[in-house]
């Protein structure tokens, strides 16, 4: 299930380029939240994808307009990736009424209709029915999409994970369900949540295929996502696809990490996914240090201007109070 | 008496009982390692061990279940739900197992458990995070709900939630966790049942718990600088309600308001206010206000929050209604 690393670049340098340019926008954008944090422009919670950045990059880069994605709370990663403007993003941040979701859910709850986004959510295992939802749409519609669910570690515990999946299986929804497995719930090392590390045989169970990637490599991620997705837009059969991952700071912004070391921290950020294919990038010739460095200047500044407008964006309107709870008009309200 | 903190409280509370009882432990995710999300069950493990404080994975159907079967067999439980947002997850086992057990064999079996956690509104966490769900659990038999509005309360009721034996619902807030006062040292237990009145007044009774009872503290020192001395009663037990304690203020004011943090409709106070139409009607000057949440899910936008919850300046303007005061 394992796989080795390509020796062989098989990206071209174009989509190469793209994909590094994707995730310093996602790892910008965090790192501009979690100082706006700081100064209280945004409040509750707050968890950043940064260290995971390659696994949401590198999958949805096979995503089709057709497909569906959803996720949890720590979802800006994932709508950056599929291409919500950083505006959009960081006034929702904010509480303003020019983001994502009017700012009306906030750092947990982005969506993005046209990506298919269908949101952030706040409860652990509460997306899996809303992924394969999507995946049955597909299916009743015959539009050959496909889903892609992503949960944490910790969700692998939840009853919905077991349920969702053993219906995907019965009934050949093409969902893909990619855990993001960072190595910690919360406080909790999966070791001590998790009887069955081994997240990608949990599939056999269903009679379904695993795959275990290295989600810190994005090549690798890149290159087996792509065959994968293949495979489930023409088999319709659910997958299960371990991500090992980690992020770098903690849970949310109010987490300390007491839990992990510095030296196990570290020894992620040296495998820096960001910092690996700048490296190589630059090392094959394809970009100039100079380059890249012009890049991460612009990307800055793009963010920079998300947060003024962001800050410069109203709040939503009182009259906006009761307004979508529900859609249609009824009774004598 | 020493002055301490609304969750330093109920962890002496925890403590007490967990010492008095080897029956009892606790169990819910990082209560242990961690010393619980809010630091509420600080110093546990170390105190009793793991196998008396431990650490759940994030199964809350599972271990809610585990808690209801290993009640019927004798232990004690407290389930700490990390905030009570993540009991809808195990609901089926609070409602239809823990909530019925005693009933449905006829006697043969009570569960003495404890499900304890933050409730209601966190700040900005949205709509997903901020239930309110005092309502929900009050409205099944077989449940008692409580919910504490400072810390000398806090920790009298829960050790009685503790030895009851059935099922307890305790409501803590995320927002007074951090709310100093004294609390009596040792043994101290606020009976399952019995309201208090926390601030005498003869024109109009606020009814109000847990952190509503803070805002009708302060609607109640706004009332004063204009000449109406305001009774605040807190219920304290949702489920039994102290309609004695009621009656004895309402027939004093004649006039009510009700605050609570949840929604309006089907509303404990809803409920309250009932319960007063139908035993004291006649002692009424002025229909009852209830002051609630609005009737939408919690907006993340800092001034749609402040808009859906109830606040001072809405206590205050009820109470001068139902003065005839406006
Ligand atoms: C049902 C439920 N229980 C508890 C929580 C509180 N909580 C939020 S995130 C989290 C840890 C989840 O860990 P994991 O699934 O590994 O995702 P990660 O945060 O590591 O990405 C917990 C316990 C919740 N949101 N929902
Ligand atoms: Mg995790």
């Amino acid at each position: 299930m394992a796989s080795v690393k390509n020796e062989v670049p098989t990206i071209a340098k174009d989509k190469m380029l793209e994909m590094l340019e994707k995730m310093l926008n996602i790892r910008h954008f965090e790192e501009a939240s979690i100082k706006a944090y700081q100064q209280k422009k945004i409040a509750g919670f707050l968890h950043t994808y940064i260290g995971q950045e390659a696994v949401g990059v590198g999958t949805l880069a096979h995503k089709q307009p057709q497909d569906a994605v959803v996720t949890t709370y720590r979802c800006h990663g994932l709508s950056l990736a599929l291409g919500l403007p950083p505006k959009a993003g960081m006034a929702e941040l904010f509480g303003r009424v020019t983001g994502c979701a009017r700012g009306k859910g906030g750092s947990m709850h982005f969506f993005d209709k046209q990506h298919n986004f269908l949101g952030g959510h706040g409860i652990v295992g509460g997306q899996f029915g809303v992924g394969i939802g999507a995946a049955f749409k597909s299916n009743y519609d015959e539009d050959n999409a496909v889903s892609f669910i992503f949960f944490g570690d910790g969700a692998t515990v939840q009853g919905t994970f077991h349920e969702c999946f053993n219906l995907a299986a019965l009934w050949d929804l093409p969902a893909i369900f990619i855990c993001e497995d960072n190595q910690y719930g919360m406080g909790t090392a999966c070791t001590r949540a998790i009887a069955n590390t081994v997240i990608a045989s949990k599939a056999e169970a269903y009679g379904c295929k695993g795959y275990t990637l290295n989600g810190m490599d994005l090549h690798e991620v890149h290159d087996r996502m792509r065959d994968i997705v293949k495979e489930v837009r023409s088999t319709r059969r659910p997958v299960l696809v371990h991500m090992k991952t980690y992020r770098y700071f903690g849970h949310s912004v109010s987490d300390a990490g007491a839990y992990r070391s510095k030296e196990e921290v570290d020894s992620y950020k040296a495998r820096d996914p960001i910092l690996a294919i700048s490296r190589e990038l630059i090392d094959g010739k394809s970009i100039t240090e100079d380059e890249f460095k012009n890049l991460q200047k612009k990307i800055k500044n793009q963010i920079q201007e998300a947060v003024d407008f962001a800050d410069e964006s109203p709040e939503p309107p009182l009259e906006e109070l009761t307004q979508h709870v529900y859609m249609d008009e009824v009774g004598n309200a | 008496m020493a002055v301490m903190e609304m969750k330093e409280a109920i962890n002496q509370a925890l403590k007490e009982e967990m010492t008095r009882d080897e029956k009892v432990f606790i169990l819910g995710e990082e209560v242990a390692e961690y010393n619980g999300a809010y630091k509420v069950t600080k110093g546990l493990l170390d105190q009793f061990g793991p196998k008396r404080v431990i650490d759940t994975p994030i199964s809350e159907a599972g271990f809610a279940g585990l808690a209801v079967g290993a009640a019927m067999m004798g232990l004690r439980p407290v389930v700490e739900f990390m905030s009570f947002n993540f009991s809808l997850v195990a609901m089926d086992q609070i409602i239809s197992n823990a909530a019925k057990m005693y009933y449905m064999s006829g006697g043969l079996y009570n569960i003495p458990m404890v499900m304890r956690g933050p409730n209601g509104a966190g700040p900005r966490v949205s709509s997903q995070h901020s239930h309110n769900m005092e309502s929900v659990f009050a409205h099944f038999p077989g449940l008692h709900v409580m919910s504490p509005s400072n810390p000398k309360d806090a920790k009298g009721m829960l050790k009685s939630a503790i030895r009851c034996n059935d099922p307890v619902v305790f409501l803590e807030n995320e927002l007074s966790y951090g709310m100093k006062d004294e609390v009596p040292d040792g043994e101290f237990l606020v009976p399952i049942g019995k309201g208090d009145i926390k601030r005498e007044g003869t024109d109009v009774t606020i009814i109000a718990w847990a952190r509503m009872m803070s805002l009708a503290k302060t609607a109640a020192d706004e009332l004063a600088k204009e000449g109406i001395h305001a009774e605040l009663l807190d219920p304290r037990t949702l489920k039994p309600l102290d309609m004695p304690l009621i009656a004895q203020s309402v027939r004093k004011t004649n006039r009510v308001v009700i605050v609570e943090e949840g929604h309006f409709f089907c509303g404990l106070g809803a409920q309250i206010a009932d319960n007063i139409y139908t035993e004291l009607f006649d002692y009424l000057d002025s229909p009852i206000i209830r002051i609630a949440q609005s009737e939408n899910p919690m907006p993340y936008a800092a001034n749609l929050e402040a808009a859906t919850l109830p606040s001072v300046a809405k206590i205050v303007n009820a109470a001068k209604h139902v003065s005839y005061n406006v």
